[in-house]
């Protein structure tokens, strides 16, 4: 009845788990609580739940990145501490197998259902406000694509009480991840979690190729685009590319462990290095696919804050298209070690060398920008300059890993950990935060309070030099990844630092909590009356902060790169503008209902339990039929209504 | 600075935007979505590539079972192959008739369409019911695994896509063919033509080049 599910499968003799989840039950129970008591259930579900509007879209795809990246801190700071304590004679307090599970969760967390979400999420929202657009291509899919997204994250979090999670790795490579190895559920949490998180971020990229593509102001070519949407569609692009590859990779293994099949297996002529390369086919698109829209948010805000066009355009543009492409050519070089032999490893690590040359471009661009510009050291330039130096060095060292020969010595060596640490937070997490602080008050009309930001913003820069410098030296003493124990103890004060680091980051997210907080409380005083709070350049800051649900009563007309502020350097006085009768699209259940029953059918097919998981999938396909039936998606606005909202919308706004 | 809203713009679209560079403003439902349709069938033959990836990697790796040479039937596959190609002939007619209103005419060659989907839709389970009878099923081997993975795929769209023809006969039946309807209906035809195009090469790579 209930497949391989039973009491067993809750680890009562582990408390961590079990504490750490009943404090999250408990607090999900009171957010529950409060809000049923208080009434508010009517209006989430009709304006947040339900809703097809990308801006809610993104805020909520923020909200699940940022509570993710809780979760995934929390088990790095927990590996950190039982490196610095478990030396020598000293165990530590994590036992391998759970040890394993959370390096596991760790890097399959912070990927899919920290950065995706977190870049997604500022995509979603800017993407249509830049491109003077009233929303997506297609409204509907995106809640779809988001829900589905929420749906395997909660199918991961599931993992932590019911049965376990992976302990293979956040690439869960074959022979390890076969059944013969790793019978229980914990691969199949990892499988069906990234597959169904993986049909919504293709879904989302198709979406957004689509909008860019289709979808802008008019007069606004291409070439007028701004940057961040330029980096959106290569983004994008690499989604549509490169997912399915990951979809179908995925899927063998599981034909693998669930029918019987040969793919990845030992016996039978089954191939374990093809496993490896489709992943790395996925996988290395899938690093620009994270660090493209940070640069593509760099480049609005260090434009932004130096007062100047952004240094060179068009080589920007061009850079960026070139990364999209040269994406597909360095896969290769996550396993020069696996032996495809001089010639192949020679022609990998010459492309993953000139990959860095559109990068290094890209920082020219971005220096000479600030380069006699007027520079406001607002928290989100802070982030950029950050981000100019980190990248720099975590950039640097990946050319050196890149050269096969070094990286015989230093493959899978705590330099390589070092080193994407080094890109990743460098790069996309600092862009995220960035974009964070930048938008925020276009996002919700109040700006984030400086003083608090400027502390988060010190202290992640400090704790992860503090937490990554360290290793980089411990990988060239020969310090392998993942371990659970470590026998040399001349390690062990490296690691203390990088502990000390680790706590020096999490001070640096305290931070960021105070400064939503306050920015909250006092509200008031900081609200954007302008719209436009930074003297902007794009579009996003044409419209009212927050901008009503179609954006634009009457869509822009663009005739330059930096659009509004051309407009505003021309000193356009306002006149009556003539309202039309615009289309909305209706709220949609659609994403939710189908995230629902995608959960259903993940959690019932982890567990063997077939009959759910056949209900699970009728539910959804009956969900898509009655969805596909409807005609009736948008509901006018008429004329006389816009012109009331925008009425309703001048009152409140004040000249700049 | 004075206040500015995008409001304020010039009325008139700017004279110096060239055809062809995208400025034109957004583009009609209409294409938005067709266009959105194509980059979703792409991304799926992104999908089938890493499929015959698979298959090109693994077609040598028989273990001691039983090869394409002594399991594959050419006449079959042309059956099959004549089926598939005629049925997007028929679709394409019907989607012809659907632009020209003509419902009718539309549903007969609905009707044929899903005729022959499903023969080849038959011929294809019954060839993969007679290898699992004769012990060539998919987990004899890494060969069967990913022959039966990637024709299994392709099989499972046409399904999918039957039980989507069959949906939209519904729908032309209930409410004719209006403007939603034919936007669907594109897609439909979209969908059944990118079938051919991955057949032609399941065709080609797994039974031209493996059959005796």
């Amino acid at each position: 009845m209930l497949g391989r599910l039973s009491w067993a499968a809750i680890p009562f003799d582990e408390p961590l788990p079990l504490i750490s989840m009943a404090v999250v039950m408990l607090a999900i129970l009171g957010v529950l609580t409060i809000v049923t008591v208080k009434g508010w259930l009517p209006y989430l579900w009709r304006e947040w739940i339900t809703s097809v509007d990308h801006k809610r879209i993104g805020v909520m795809y923020m909200l699940l990145g940022l509570v993710m990246l809780l979760r995934g801190f929390s088990d790095a700071i927990m590996m950190r501490t039982q490196q610095a304590i478990a030396v020598g004679g000293a165990q530590g307090y994590l036992p391998p197998d759970h040890y394993d599970q959370i390096f596991s969760a760790h890097g399959t967390i912070m990927i899919f259902f920290v950065a995706m979400p977190l870049v997604i999420g500022l995509m979603n929202f800017v993407v249509p406000l830049q491109l003077g657009v009233r929303d997506v291509a297609f409204p509907v899919l995106n809640s779809v694509s988001f829900w589905l997204t929420a749906s395997g994250a909660l199918l991961i979090n599931a993992s932590l009480v019911i049965g376990n999670f992976a302990r293979t790795g956040w690439m869960g490579y074959p022979p390890l991840s076969e059944l013969a190895f790793s019978p229980d559920v914990g691969v199949d949490y990892y499988l069906w979690s990234l597959q169904i998180s993986g049909i919504g971020t293709l879904l989302s990229g198709v979406n957004f190729v689509t909008t860019i593509l289709k979808l802008r102001a008019p007069g606004m070519t291409y070439f007028r685009m701004p940057v961040f949407c330029w980096t959106a569609l290569a983004s994008s692009l690499l989604i549509v590319a490169a997912f399915p590859i990951l979809t179908a990779t995925l899927m063998m293994l599981l034909l693998d462990r669930y029918v019987g099949m040969h793919f990845f297996t030992n016996d039978a002529g089954g191939n374990q290095m093809m496993y490896v390369n489709l992943f790395w086919a996925w996988g290395h698109p899938e690093v620009y696919i994270l660090i493209l829209p940070a640069f593509g948010v760099f480049s609005e805000v260090v434009a932004t804050f130096s007062g100047k066009a952004l240094f060179s355009y068009r080589s920007m543009v061009l850079a960026t298209l070139g990364i999209c492409v040269l994406s597909f050519t360095v896969w290769l070089h996550h396993f020069f070690t696996m032996g495809a032999g001089a010639d192949v490893n020679a022609f990998f690590g010459i492309m993953s060398s000139i990959i860095a040359v559109p990068t290094g471009v890209k920082v020219f661009n971005w220096l000479f920008t600030m380069f006699r510009g007027r520079i406001v050291y607002r928290t989100p330039m802070l982030f950029a300059i950050g981000f100019l130096v980190t990248f720099v060095i975590g950039g640097m060292t990946g050319v050196l890993l890149a050269v096969p020969p070094v990286d015989f010595v230093l493959h899978n060596s705590a330099f390589l950990v070092a080193h994407f640490h080094n890109v990743i937070i460098g790069g996309v997490v600092f862009g995220a935060f960035a974009g964070y602080n930048y938008w925020f008050p276009k996002v919700f009309g109040f700006t984030l309070d400086e003083r608090w930001g400027k502390a988060g913003f010190w202290c992640w820069l400090v704790g992860f030099y503090l937490a990554f410098m360290p290793l980089y030296v411990l990988g060239l003493h020969g310090m392998t990844r993942r371990l659970q124990h470590i026998s040399d103890p001349s390690w062990q004060p490296w690691l203390l630092v990088a502990e000390a680091g680790a706590i020096v980051i999490m001070c640096g997210i305290f931070c960021q909590v105070a400064q939503l907080y306050v920015s909250i409380r006092t509200r008031e005083l900081r609200r954007d009356l302008t719209g436009d709070p930074w003297n902007g350049r794009t579009l996003e800051w044409a419209t009212t902060s927050p901008p009503p649900a179609y954006n634009f009563a009457v869509l822009p007309q663009v005739e330059t790169i930096d659009a509004f502020w051309e407009m505003k350097r021309r000193g356009l006085t306002p006149t009556q503008p003539i309202y039309e009768t615009l289309e909305i699209p209706r709220g949609s259940p659609l994403g939710v209902v189908t995230a629902f029953f995608a959960s259903v059918t993940g959690f019932a097919l982890i567990w063997h339990i077939w009959w759910m998981a056949i209900l699970g999938l009728l539910g959804a396909a009956v969900a898509l039929l009655v969805f596909g039936w409807s005609d009736d998606r948008e509901r006018e606005l008429t004329a006389a209504e816009v012109a009331q909202l925008e009425r309703a919308r001048r009152g409140l706004r004040q000249p700049a | 600075m004075t206040v500015t809203t995008i409001d304020t713009a010039p009325a008139a679209i700017p004279t110096g935007v060239a055809r062809g560079r995208g400025g034109g403003g957004p583009a009609p439902t209409r294409i938005v979505v067709a266009y959105g349709f194509w980059i979703f069938i792409l991304s799926d033959i992104v999908m089938f590539s890493a499929l015959f990836a698979a298959y090109a990697v693994l077609s040598g790796n028989t273990a001691g079972g039983p090869s394409g040479r002594e399991l594959f039937n050419l006449r079959n596959v042309f059956i099959e192959t004549l089926c598939l190609l005629f049925s997007s002939y028929t679709c394409g007619l019907g989607m012809l008739s659907a632009e020209r209103r003509q419902a009718g005419h539309f549903l007969i060659f609905a009707a044929l369409t899903f005729g022959l989907g499903a023969a080849f839709l038959l011929i294809e389970i019954s060839e993969f019911a007679g290898m699992v009878s004769r012990g060539a099923g998919p987990s004899r081997s890494a060969f069967l695994s990913s022959f039966f993975s990637l024709v299994g795929t392709h099989g499972a769209h046409v399904t999918a896509g039957l039980v989507w023809l069959v949906y939209m006969v519904g729908q032309v039946l209930a409410k004719g063919l209006r403007a939603a309807v034919l936007r669907r209906l594109a897609c439909f035809s979209l969908f059944w033509h990118a079938l051919d195009i991955v057949w032609i090469g399941v065709m080609t790579l797994v039974y031209l080049m493996g059959a005796p």
